[in-house]
């Protein structure tokens, strides 16, 4: 089959590989029909990720159809048309029992930290990803569901991670009725979290990116006053302005890792991997709300050490929320609100490309080329 | 007069809750708490989640499997996509077993064997049928495509992007130049001999 394989930092490449096969016997083998592009993949994509290995398969986001099961599978078929959380979990232990999927801890070896996630690195288990034409989805009966016919592909793709990461931050939270709410970071998991903080009750909703094309996302499809910190001096002070010097309600960290604004945690964070990530936009949440609000975060961030003021937050009294999304619990909600129209994931896809053209759309995705902000993968034949 | 901070009011929104309501699609749609799936974080019932075992049965092959030392045992199912090998791989194993997740060098030698993991491939690149394209795989050609000027005008990290090469070539640069010196040290010493 062909997939997408990881070579080295900033290098990939679509070659041959044997089909995954069943190795469990509730494994299901999935032939890939619509994969996307995470904002999280570039973090493996740029060498950040510890154990990250030359040969691996990305792709957290697919969805498809299923081409064998194992003998123990009952809830799903040959022929089904499913969509697949990008949590690998067992749905029975300690943690699972008590709805935490994303913190399974059956299912990798590698870390107690993580729970397993579709290809992304051994850190989160060593599973191969669904950028590729067949994957292996373990746990069949628990993690996949039937995707409803009245729900087209490209919205079920955007529901296994980004927008049940957004609505999942925005409940993080912990918005009422009025608050303040400020997202860092217009990606795709931002304009969600926005666009889910109106559902919760939010009286504002203020983004904050830098990419012009992004920011105008943000006001469109998520309805949200915009901020540039290209174009703000000190984004903590006009955040502070905006907010009659008190200080948001609720802010919420949906960049990650990765984080522009601020050169010395970029070079040490990002460039030269010596902090899990450059916490500048976590440092500014917590130096923009106010003291005793809520910091929501679910930007990824590596395992090694990051240069938090967790001093300020102790100081301002914050409740800091986060976690990996345990995606399933949030679908039934957000299939109510797409059907009723509340929602559209798709109305973010700007790129569809063919699997072997992947590369291309790492860069262009990387380096924010052609005003990219969400890329769906279709494989040959899908 | 009062001012905002200093006083116990909180701020009057801008809109009020009708006006947002006829403005936002699905505006307050969950204000109640108990709409929200992820409300309480966690919710104990077993049965939720489909699984019909206590504990799962056990994938095949565990023996071997490199394991954080913080798990009691191979998780029931794990993956299996590029197993250790080479150098790399040794550094990896190592890492597992001396050191749990609390320790940085867990982590740095575990970052430091994805780098030794990235000098193997591309020397077993050169004697494979598909050798290793940076050119291609660095996907440089959607600069051809993508606008690459006014993609990054307003934007300050087109910048930092310029660290990128840095980053990805310095290491080889600084291996082949290391090599070449080397190389030339050696020649020196036979020479002189």
């Amino acid at each position: 089959m062909r997939a997408m394989v990881y070579r080295g930092p900033y290098r990939i490449r679509v070659e041959e590989k044997p089909m995954p096969r069943i190795e469990h016997p509730n494994d299901a083998i999935i032939q890939v029909k619509l994969a996307a592009i995470c904002g999280s993949d570039l973090h493996l994509y740029h060498g950040m990720m510890p154990d990250t290995r030359v040969g691996h398969t990305f792709g957290h986001e697919f969805i498809g159809v299923v081409h064998e099961v194992g003998g123990s599978v009952q809830n799903l078929k040959v022929g089904d048309r499913v969509m697949v959380p990008f949590n690998v979990y067992c749905g029975s232990c300690y943690f699972c029992a008590r709805g935490l999927y994303s913190n399974c801890h059956n299912v990798n070896p590698n870390a107690t930290a993580v729970g397993g996630i579709y290809g992304y690195s051994h850190t989160c288990g060593g599973y191969d990803g669904g950028q590729a034409e067949f994957v292996r989805v373990p746990f069949a009966d628990v993690g996949p569901a039937v995707i409803p016919d009245w729900m087209e592909d490209e919205d079920a793709v955007l529901l296994t991670d980004a927008l049940a990461t957004g609505y999942f931050g925005a409940q993080l939270g912990d918005i009422r009725e009025g608050d303040t709410v400020v997202v860092l970071g217009a990606g795709p998991v931002g304009l969600y979290a926005a666009r889910s903080a109106w559902l919760m009750g939010a009286g504002r909703v203020i983004v904050v990116d830098q990419v012009p094309e992004r920011l105008e996302k943000a006001r469109t499809f998520a309805y949200a006053e915009t901020i540039s910190f290209r174009e703000t001096p000190d984004v903590v002070v006009r955040l502070k302005k905006e907010t009659d010097y008190l200080g948001a309600d609720v802010v919420i960290d949906a960049v990650g890792a990765e984080a522009d604004g601020n050169l010395t945690q970029l070079v040490t964070g990002t460039k030269l991997k010596m902090q899990g990530g450059s916490p500048t936009a976590l440092n500014w949440a917590i130096d923009s709300v106010r003291k005793g609000g809520t910091v929501s975060v679910m930007g990824a961030y590596g395992p090694i050490f990051s240069a938090v003021k967790f001093g300020d937050a102790l100081n301002k009294g914050l409740t800091l929320r986060m976690n990996q999304c345990p995606v399933k619990r949030q679908w039934p909600r957000l299939f109510e609100h797409i059907r009723n129209g509340y929602l559209k994931p798709s109305d973010i896809v700007t790129h569809r490309i063919p699997l072997e053209h992947i590369a291309e759309g790492y860069h262009m995705f990387s380096a924010k080329l052609d005003g990219c902000i969400k890329t769906l993968v279709v494989p040959e034949g899908a | 007069m009062s001012h905002t901070p200093y006083v116990a009011d909180k701020p009057q929104p801008r809109e009020t809750s009708d006006q947002l309501r006829a403005r936002i699609p699905g505006w307050g749609a969950d204000l109640d708490p108990a709409d929200r799936p992820a409300v309480p974080r966690e919710r104990y019932d077993p049965g939720a989640s489909g699984a019909r075992w206590a504990f799962p049965d056990r994938q095949e092959d565990a023996a071997g499997r490199e394991r954080s030392i913080e798990h009691a045992i191979v998780t029931p199912v794990f993956g299996t996509s590029c197993p250790t090998k080479g150098v790399s791989g040794v550094v990896r194993r190592y890492a597992y077993r001396r050191f749990s997740e609390g320790r940085a060098a867990h982590w740095l030698l575990l970052m430091a064997a994805d780098r030794v993991d990235v000098v193997e491939s591309t020397l077993g690149s050169v004697m494979s049928r598909h050798p290793n394209n940076p050119a291609v795989e660095s996907g440089l050609r959607s600069e051809l495509t993508g606008h690459p000027v006014a993609s990054r005008r307003g934007r300050s990290d087109w910048r930092h992007q310029v660290l990128d090469p840095a980053v990805v070539a310095g290491p080889w640069a600084a291996g082949a130049l290391g090599a070449a010196l080397g190389t030339r040290a050696v020649l020196r010493r036979l020479r002189g001999r």
